[in-house]
């Protein structure tokens, strides 16, 4: 019977295997070559500089600016999902009415749940160009609302105040829902029994869900950690779209210094690699640092 | 765990004692929580129905009154964004092009999945750990080589570059996914069917394609809706040909466009046109997409 597996095993593997060479592996590989070289492009004069790029960028201000960006992402978009999707997902299972310390969803948590995944099926494109309108500072949603009710409105993403945090909250609204369906889901396998017995030793709700739904959730939580941490490295197309990394670089991200720099005005691609290199290093420390410090016991039930 | 609400059924007031501040405090609990569940559900909803709204109104009512309704159906914006703004053309294309790009990573990626899964061979937590890796990294970091590889292979401005370039950064993805799934199918029916003399082709195609639909239909539906909302690669290599773009392009040019022309009416008809069938997809799909999305954090 073994002798018939060969064909099979070649033809399966061999054509994703090139495809898979071809257009991911390579270009990763090709990325650390081309960033040690003064490259631009188009022309096919490439010289090797050795290390020069990455000196040029530990003195370049708006890359050290733009890192700043990502660094106070990365510190606030994960905490803010991750609370945010628990609270929820901890709402949704267990605010419901019952009697006698039963616990139960609340209702009409399926809707919720439906409503709040919508942002996850929309293009980021959509979510940028619509959330650029309701934060518009003539007839948006949210400066309309605001002179309604009598107050002045900020001028929202066209000021560099406030520009950041604008895109800041519209990270976190597109993803909490997300994270909500997710906690859910993994709530819904901790047994019912534990959280009827913490509410019948008279337990408050923050505590419940401090010590024993975090504890229990922790490796979906850890999960969760590291790709929202990727998430806040990245955050690329939401920046380039809404602001496109200003007013005064106020909100620019690595991502959009890395794509100006290659294909912007100039095309400085051997610096742009470079850049590339760095948030590949970034990438790979924060997610590897992230499952580090969370590593707790597993804890099993059943 | 069948026996879990048993108790409760049984014993309608276990605890009499420790009942009321239980009950006051879930009360309180309960109001508060649909305050919250409400509230972050109409900010979800709002902005989304403010764009569809808005899509019905003339542009004088909209700089006018935001927040009111349209007088009349104003259609002419969806027939504008349509025809005029090509968008009708883009989806078209969109469509062409994500029906081959999820084609292609389906039929890749079940196929490999299928030998990681399924078959020994030195070297093969190698290559597994190879198309895994991918998972880890975003892809505009290979963004500048890729360009090249692409322009040199002859597949610049081409939708079929395209279409190669989302199935292979669609396979980390897919194959981690399937290979857990096909796992979780039982043996013995593959092994019965080579003792019966089926072929290992046969075997894949008839016997444990079908077997394994439930997963190759929430990775096809989580992989169709990566490929459509794509922005950043077309970006990069359809840059030329307007008639060649994706929807999410057109959308980026009406919205860049709308800056000057001042018909936020039409980029509303846009964006709906392009959130209308994504919505409607997911509606109809919702478990599939729910537990397709989640199911790659799950591990």
């Amino acid at each position: 019977m073994k002798h018939g597996k060969w064909p099979l095993i070649v033809t399966f593997l061999v054509p994703p295997v090139l495809l898979y060479v071809f257009f991911v592996v390579s270009p990763y590989l090709q990325a650390f070559q081309i960033s040690t070289t003064d490259w631009l492009g188009y022309s096919a004069d490439a010289n090797s500089v050795g290390l020069a790029n990455f000196k040029t960028l530990w003195h370049d201000d708006y890359v050290w600016n733009a890192l700043k960006n990502n660094a106070i992402l990365l510190g606030l978009v994960p905490v803010l999902t991750i609370v945010l999707g628990l609270f929820f997902a901890t709402m949704l299972a267990m605010g419901g009415r019952k009697g006698s310390a039963g616990v139960t969803g609340v209702r009409g948590g399926a809707l919720y749940r439906t409503v709040y995944f919508f942002p996850q099926v929309l293009s980021v494109v959509i979510i940028a160009l619509l959330w650029k309108e309701v934060y518009h500072p003539n007839k948006g949603l949210l400066t309309t609302a605001l002179h309604g009710l009598g107050l002045p409105a900020p001028t929202w993403l066209g000021d560099p105040a406030t520009a950041f945090w604008c895109v800041l909250a519209v990270m976190v609204w597109s993803n909490v829902g997300f994270y909500v369906v997710l906690f859910g889901a993994a709530m819904s396998a901790v047994p019912k029994e534990i959280y009827e017995a913490v509410l019948l030793d008279g337990a408050s709700r923050f505590t419940t869900l401090r010590r024993v739904t975090l504890p229990l959730l922790w490796d979906t939580v850890q999960v969760a950690w590291v790709y929202l941490a990727i998430f806040a490295l990245d955050g690329f197309i939401l920046v380039q779209l809404m602001t496109n990394g200003g007013p005064n670089f106020s909100t620019d991200v690595i991502g959009v210094r890395m794509y100006d720099t290659a294909f912007g005005s100039e095309t400085k691609f051997g610096y742009a690699s470079a850049i590339g290199v760095v948030m590949f290093f970034l990438t790979l420390s924060v997610a590897v640092l992230s499952l580090r410090v969370g590593r707790r016991e597993r804890i099993e039930y059943s | 765990m069948t026996t879990l609400d048993q108790p409760t059924a049984t014993a309608p007031t276990p605890v009499v004692s420790g009942d009321r501040p239980i009950r006051r405090e879930l009360g309180v609990a309960n109001a508060l929580s649909h305050g919250f569940l409400l509230l972050w559900g109409l900010l979800t909803v709002l902005p989304l129905l403010w764009m569809f709204i808005s899509s019905f109104k003339t542009n004088g009512e909209i700089l006018a009154d935001p927040w009111g309704l349209p007088g009349a159906l104003h259609l002419d914006n969806w027939a504008r964004a349509w025809t005029g703004a090509h968008i009708g053309r883009y989806f078209l294309n969109s469509l062409v092009v994500v029906t081959g790009s999820v084609s292609l990573t389906m039929l890749m990626g079940a196929t490999a999945a299928y030998v990681f899964a399924r078959y020994e061979f030195r070297g093969r937590q190698v290559v597994y750990y190879l198309f895994v890796g991918g998972l880890m990294f975003p892809v505009f970091l290979a963004l500048v080589p890729l360009f090249f590889v692409v322009r040199n292979a002859g597949l610049f401005n081409t939708w079929l570059g395209l279409i190669l370039v989302y199935a292979a950064y669609s396979l980390p993805f897919t194959v981690f996914f399937l290979t857990a799934f096909f796992r979780t199918l039982p043996t013995s029916v593959a092994e019965a069917a080579l003792v019966d003399g089926c072929g290992h082709f046969r075997l894949f195609f008839r016997v444990m394609l079908p077997m394994a639909r439930p997963g190759l239909i929430s990775v096809a539906i989580f992989n169709f809706l990566s490929h459509w909302n794509q922005f950043l690669l077309p970006q990069v290599l359809l840059q030329g040909d307007e008639s060649k773009w994706m929807l999410a392009q057109g959308l980026f040019a009406l919205s860049v466009s709308q800056g000057y022309a001042g018909d936020y009416a039409r980029l509303f008809a846009g964006l709906s046109i392009a959130v209308l069938p994504v919505l409607a997809i997911y509606v109809a799909f919702q478990r599939q997409v729910q537990s397709g999305l989640t199911a790659g954090q799950l591990k």
